[in-house]
């Protein structure tokens, strides 16, 4: 039967990549001056299965590659080789270059071969350096026993085996008539047994093997197909091998066997494919900037067996609900009142219940997230020459997978921004009174069903001043205007704002900033700063903890239902005519504490005819806030609130400015779920 | 009997030929023009129901409903072709197709028939004398003495402007 | 046919040896480590073993050895699926009570040849 391997290769990556992140990871950990075995061992494993698993699925090159790796760990573990920061480099660099060479099979691109060669050969050159045992060992050695007995190959009429077990061979599961079978498949074969060393009756332990035998295979058998059948269990007990002589041959009679029972060699291995030459140098395509490893397939999720149970669970009680309310329903008179609210109470219970569950199966810690950073840390924090320490708290915070995905690049972003223009050089945090270190904390937490990351520095801070001027320069604010220190802060993100004194290919031209924000803000979160002048900073960024359900706040206008994402809501207030400040050319305000928010009639944005509130006496200001955008929207009513599901508008139909998507209610109609910058916007015009 | 035997030979050929070369299409009405669509394309037929409105579009969509949990476009195909509007009865149907993975209903007044097309009779459709727009119509197909103008199902679910926001 | 106990950290691994030992008939039952399959073991009986050797928590050799120590497991066949050609590895399996061992790497043939061997 032959299988096709292919199936098995989408999680021979997924398991590899995260094999590779482990041993990146581990590698990183590694303290040289007080090596943790059990940290270089799970390093070695992980090398090991991927050594394992890519010879098995015909991946030869990999195979190679991840052998030299290790080798090298190998020795480590062992104590025959020291764990040095050189060799620990070099493994990175492997590691990186085995994620490439994956990705391109995976992709089924091309390997950078020149860069395969590279690093073997660094690898090579660090196993010649230090350890006991320098030479890379050929992945399998023919082993050759020096005790061979001269047998010729392959005799025409067969071989005479004595064969003598150990008294507990068999309790290694080996059978001797298994053996027998499999010579038989060889040649044909004569057996007869020796019962000279069954013991008296009642010594004799059923388990133990007193019986040896003197076996005769006949025909063109190779010698080492003979030893093959016999490989396992060498050590538990005697045997020797004669060729058959001819008149043994023809008339079976047992020959006496050697009276010195001799060991035979160890089987020979099959030589595998020895390692490859790298390909002669191509001409390198331009090498482009090393891409970070995609994560292929990323539409598949590893969940935790028990969340799954517990969906089970929930599923059955839920079917039990169900028949139970069936069987209410049967025949239903009014006595049964109270057995159907019941019913139904248990049904909302189990509902919701298992609603959570699903919802907790998309969820990941976020440390799939927190996970590159060490390494990003080190790199650029070697590259720009500053001693950098990263402290990550929360990782096992749980996510929406959706947000796993989408948070990666922003904080990538927002750390890098740290590290290039928060902390400082070690000579000026010195100078500052500062630890040399620098210090940048990743944190997550769930807090009042958001999610918050927050990436703190002890570096130098915000400027407010320099914030200020260079905003001005670029005409992003008036020269007179009044801002919050909040708001100074929140210049950064403002598309085109940059104070880096030089653009280094760290954090880029701060064109970031505000991408940052926009992906956060596409995500239903928000972006906050804060710093202090030669203190440090802290950037907050609020998620809400799933992307696919929504609190929603349902509102009225007219015969239209429209859902305002709780979220945004800051309050819902009556107001009348003299708290409305009508400004030519700038539509309607009202106040509200110290500030000036715009009205948003909904009936005239929206063109709906059967509003019933035309005076804002009638209706209701519901406040809200979005993107930093807040403003009034006036509704007939507020209706009740709800968890909606967010369904695509885009997916059949189109974007509508103003609506972020739609839900289904309970009554099947479908209802607009409404984007509070798009209605601002909306309203300007 | 020979001659029998012929002719039914040439008839079942005929009916082979006619099959192969045979298209199948839904086709209603808007007014007293008739009109028809790839069969393929017929996700289902429905009868009108209440939709939700959607602010700010142009007047022949009329608005979402919810379709077996899907949100789906409700356009009304006489104001799209810009015939006059008329009232929906009891009768208007909607009629939900599907083309690359969109799905959108269509209003007509009523859906007439199934029919079989011969492909080699279609003619192409001419540059004017319709009152539809030539851009939706693939062809022209004579079912019954009847003219049956034959809709470009892709073309019709594109709305305006849909393909650069879904980019 | 048979049921097997197959044992190794790699889910590729699992899923290749899974697939092809049931394509033969035999019904399989996975697990992930030494301690997963100690556990497996012991509320159900095996007609045979195939483990890796490399593992967390408990490795394939100490997997054997505890096995053995089982009354239902004194004779169920072992067998170690090692990348390592050197003696160590496959001594002290013996040692631990190995029935044999299939050299990594292997392909499902070679996997269903030394299976049925052993299986009689």
């Amino acid at each position: 039967m032959s299988i096709d391997m292919a199936q098995f290769h989408q999680v021979f990556f997924e398991e590899s990549f995260e094999g590779l992140d482990a041993m990146e990871s581990g590698l990183l950990n590694l303290d040289m001056g007080d090596v943790d075995a059990e940290e270089i061992n799970t390093i070695f494993r992980a090398a090991h299965s991927i050594k394992g698993g890519s010879g098995t699925f015909g991946f030869t090159a990999v195979s190679d590659f991840t052998h030299v790796m290790e080798t090298l760990l190998d020795e480590m573990r062992d104590g025959r080789r020291q764990v040095t920061q050189s060799a620990v480099d070099v493994l990175l660099g492997s590691v990186d270059c085995l994620r490439e060479m994956l990705t391109a099979i995976q992709d089924e691109s091309e390997v950078d071969e020149q860069s395969v060669a590279e690093h073997k050969k660094a690898l090579e050159t660090e196993l010649a350096n230090g350890g006991s045992q320098s030479a890379v060992q050929a992945e399998a050695v023919p082993e050759q026993d020096d005790n061979t007995t001269e047998v010729q190959s392959l005799p025409a009429q067969g071989w005479s085996i004595a064969f003598s077990p150990h008294q507990q061979m068999m309790q290694s599961g080996n059978d001797p008539v298994r053996m027998f079978r499999e010579l038989k498949e060889l040649g044909d074969l004569k057996v007869s047994l020796d019962l000279q060393g069954l013991p008296d009756f009642q010594n004799i332990e059923p388990e133990d093997c007193y019986l040896s035998w003197k076996l005769q295979v006949q025909g063109d058998v190779a010698l080492p197909d003979i030893e093959d059948v016999f490989s396992w269990v060498e050590d538990e007990c005697d045997f020797a091998i004669q060729p058959l002589m001819q008149e043994e041959a023809s008339d079976g009679s047992s020959e006496n066997p050697p009276s010195a029972p001799e060991k035979q060699s160890a089987v020979s291995e099959p030589a595998q494919s020895s390692t490859k030459k790298p390909a002669p140098a191509k001409k390198p395509e331009a090498k482009a900037e090393k891409k970070p490893a995609a994560k292929k397939g990323s539409s598949s999720i590893r969940v935790d067996t028990s969340k799954i149970d517990t969906l089970i669970n929930m599923v059955g009680e839920l079917v039990i609900t169900q028949s139970m309310l069936s069987l209410v329903g049967e025949h239903f008179d009014i006595s049964k009142l109270d057995q159907l609210k019941n019913g139904l109470s248990q049904l909302e219970r189990h509902t919701r219940e298992l609603q959570e569950s699903v919802m907790n199966i998309r969820m990941l810690p976020i440390s799939f997230v927190f996970s590159r950073f060490p390494r990003l840390v080190h790199d650029t924090g070697s590259k720009l020459g500053k001693k950098i320490e990263l402290v990550m708290i929360g990782e096992q915070t749980e996510v929406d997978k959706t947000v796993v995905e989408m948070l990666s690049d922003p904080l990538v972003h927002l750390v890098r921004n740290s590290l290039d223009h928060g902390i400082e050089m070690p000579e000026e945090r010195l100078a500052a009174g500062k630890p040399e270190h620098g210090t940048v904390i990743l944190e997550a937490y769930h807090r009042g069903g958001n999610i918050v990351i927050e990436v703190r520095d002890d570096g130098k801070g915000l400027n407010k001043d320099i914030l200020r001027t260079k905003a001005i320069e670029k005409g992003l604010i008036e020269e007179d205007a009044i801002l919050t220190d909040q708001q100074t802060y929140e210049l950064i993100f403002m598309p085109g704002f940059s104070t880096a004194e030089k653009l280094t290919d760290i954090s880029g031209r701060g064109v970031g900033m505000d991408v940052v924000r926009r992906n956060i803000q596409a995500l239903g979160g928000r972006i906050e700063i804060d710093s202090e002048l030669g203190k440090g900073t802290i950037i907050s960024i609020h998620l809400p903890l799933t992307l696919a359900i929504l609190d929603g706040q349902s509102v009225a206008v007219g015969d239209e239902r429209y859902i305002v994402p709780l979220g945004s809501i800051i309050e819902s207030i009556n107001i009348t005519e003299d708290q409305v400040n009508r400004v030519a050319g700038k539509g309607e305000t009202f106040r509200l504490r110290e500030e000036y928010l715009p009205i948003v009639r909904m009936h005239e944005i929206f063109n709906i005819q059967s509003a019933q509130a035309k005076r804002l006496s009638e209706g209701l200001l519901v406040v809200v806030e979005g993107q930093g955008e807040k403003c009034g929207l006036f509704v007939d009513d507020l209706l009740g609130q709800q968890q909606v599901v967010i369904k695509s508008l885009e997916a059949n139909y189109r974007k509508i400015e103003g609506i972020s998507g739609a839900t289904i209610l309970g009554d099947g109609s479908v209802a607009l779920i409404l984007d509070i910058p798009g209605l601002v916007r909306l309203s300007n015009h | 009997m020979a001659e029998a035997a012929v002719t039914n030979e040439q008839e079942s050929l005929d009916e082979e030929t006619r099959l192969e070369n045979a298209v199948q299409f839904l086709s209603f009405s808007l007014g007293d023009e008739e009109y028809g669509v790839d069969i393929l394309s017929v996700q289902e037929i429905r009868s009108w129901e209440p939709v939700s409105r959607i602010p700010n579009v142009p007047a022949y969509e009329k608005g979402v409903v919810n379709l077996r949990g899907s949100i789906v476009p409700i356009v009304d195909l006489r104001q799209r072709f810009g015939l006059k509007y008329m009232d929906y009865t009891p009768l208007t149907v909607v009629v939900v197709l599907q083309a690359q993975s969109r799905t959108m209903g269509v209003v007509v007044d009523s859906v007439s028939d199934v029919v079989d097309v011969d492909k080699l009779t279609i003619q192409k459709a001419p540059d004017f004398g319709t009152k539809v727009s030539t851009e939706f119509i693939n062809g022209l197909a004579s079912v019954n003495d009847r003219m049956v103008m034959l809709l470009d199902v892709e073309k019709l679910l594109k709305l305006e402007g849909m393909d650069e926001d879904n980019e | 046919m048979a049921t097997i106990l197959a044992v190794d950290d790699s889910a590729s691994m699992r899923q290749m040896v899974s697939f092809t030992l049931k394509g033969a008939g035999h019904s399989v039952v996975d697990a992930v480590d030494g301690v997963d399959a100690l556990n497996k073991a012991k509320s159900q009986k095996f007609d045979c073993v195939v483990t890796d050797v490399n593992m967390p928590n408990m490795d394939g050799i100490t997997l054997i050895k505890e096995l053995r120590a089982l009354p239902d497991y004194k004779f169920v066949p072992m067998l170690m699926l090692t990348t390592e050609s050197g003696m160590d590895k496959k001594q002290q399996g013996k040692a631990a009570g190995a029935t044999g061992w299939i050299v990594k790497p292997f392909n499902p043939d070679q996997l269903l040849k030394t299976i049925n061997k052993v299986l009689g």
